[in-house]
């Protein structure tokens, strides 16, 4: 076998995210942001609500980034971004890609209404998601994406979390926005393909990126990329785009769906659950499993 | 990469020299979270097959793939060993840090 010089890489190998940064060992919030700027580039705003990435990005007047960034308020990542591209747009630089990097919190329950507006007006920006569950940030509370029955601080082991998590991608889905997705960070090719995609359509974008938090879930940090993996190999995640509200792909295909066993076995925050919990769980993850398959084949 | 710019902390003397406008003066680099660290990461290059996962997978931008074989940055890994678990020939290992 001939001695081959080059590595082979699947990403472009320009970082906008340095080295240095705050990140707790294994994150996987860093992990995708490394994988949406090498796709959008230099020609980049972020703007931050308080999430991880306020203090992973380091204090003033440091940053990690090479790309400008914006911090706003909780509530205003959607609606700051809206008025960032009006701005740039009065100055005549119409190719600045706006990026709104918020966290499950920020997105899911203080965000939503200012996320909403933009959507309805579909404004011309992109609005990521970054999903690790819980706000890991203040101290792992309870969010509306945590899942049923997951320790957090807010809910202990004797009384857990009842509510299933928010379906973030249908309350977009029927804003009819040019552009969604959903993503992950153990795919990410298919995360790079979908935001170049992105890149060029005019209006509201919105991705969803699931993205494990060692720290929160109390898991190893080197399952950090195994987890992200399994939650899509077990159809707790799955891997779509909708353009306009419809026509939903599905684009990493399950050949055998395993049980979500395994899954919740490396992670400490399921540690309680009793076999009974986790059969109505995976009862409800194939009722999710099985809406997405119909409405991907249209029907 | 390869842009390890000035790595210098940013410290005001006064508060004239604080800025009217927040905005980033410097990177983070200065800020070496190898210490971090309790494992590191250990290539072994023989059986290197140079897919380029670890360096994918490298939270931190540690992985350096400017050689032919990917070199690990200690100043900033920070241990996680997400490389090692990728890995899909096992050919890092994570060793106890030395001091």
């Amino acid at each position: 076998m001939s001695q081959e010089k080059k590595m082979k890489l699947t990403l472009p190998v320009e970082e906008y995210v340095g080295s240095g940064n705050l990140a707790c060992q294994g994150c996987g919030a860093n992990l995708a942001l490394r994988y949406i700027l090498k796709a959008l580039g230099p020609k980049t705003v972020l703007c931050i609500p308080a999430c991880c990435w306020a203090v992973i990005d380091g204090p003033f007047p440091h940053s990690c980034m090479s790309v400008s960034i914006y911090h706003c308020a909780f509530e205003t990542a959607a609606s700051t971004a809206t008025g960032v591209k009006a701005g740039l747009d009065m100055l005549g630089d119409t190719d600045m890609n706006v990026v709104s990097w918020a966290g499950d919190g920020g997105t899911l329950d203080i965000g939503i209404q200012a996320l909403s507006g933009a959507a309805e007006r579909n404004d011309d920006i992109i609005y990521v998601c970054y999903d690790n569950e819980a706000y890991m940030n203040t101290g792992i509370q309870r969010s509306s994406a945590t899942p049923k029955g997951a320790w957090t601080t807010t809910t202990p082991v004797k009384f857990p979390k009842v509510e299933s998590k928010k379906d973030i991608d249908a309350i977009m889905a029927a804003h009819r926005i040019p552009y969604q997705a959903t993503a992950s960070i153990a795919y990410p090719e298919d995360l790079y393909k979908k935001m170049l995609k992105a890149k060029n359509i005019k209006g509201t974008r919105f991705f969803h990126i699931f993205a494990p938090c060692p720290t929160g879930w109390k898991s190893r940090p080197e399952d950090a990329v195994k987890l992200a993996r399994m939650a899509v190999q077990n159809c707790l995640f799955p891997l779509y785009e909708i353009e306009h509200g419809e026509n939903l792909a599905l684009n990493i295909k399950i050949q055998n769906k395993k049980p979500i066993d395994d899954y919740l076995k490396l992670q400490g925050r399921f540690r309680h659950l009793k076999p009974a919990d986790i059969q109505s769980m995976q009862e409800e993850v194939d009722r999710n499993w099985n809406r997405i398959l119909k409405k991907a084949q249209g029907c | 990469m390869s842009k390890k710019k000035d790595a210098a902390k940013i410290i005001f003397e006064s508060e004239k020299d604080v800025p009217i406008m927040p905005m980033s003066l410097g990177s983070m680099l200065f800020n070496k979270t190898g210490s971090w660290r309790n494992i590191r990461p250990e290539i072994r290059t023989a059986d290197c097959i140079r897919c380029g996962i670890c360096w994918k997978f490298c939270p931190d931008m540690s992985i350096l793939v400017e050689e032919e074989l990917p070199v690990v940055d200690y100043d900033f890994c920070k241990g996680c060993g997400i490389c090692a678990e990728e890995c899909p020939v096992k050919c890092i290992e994570m060793a106890e840090e030395r001091k």
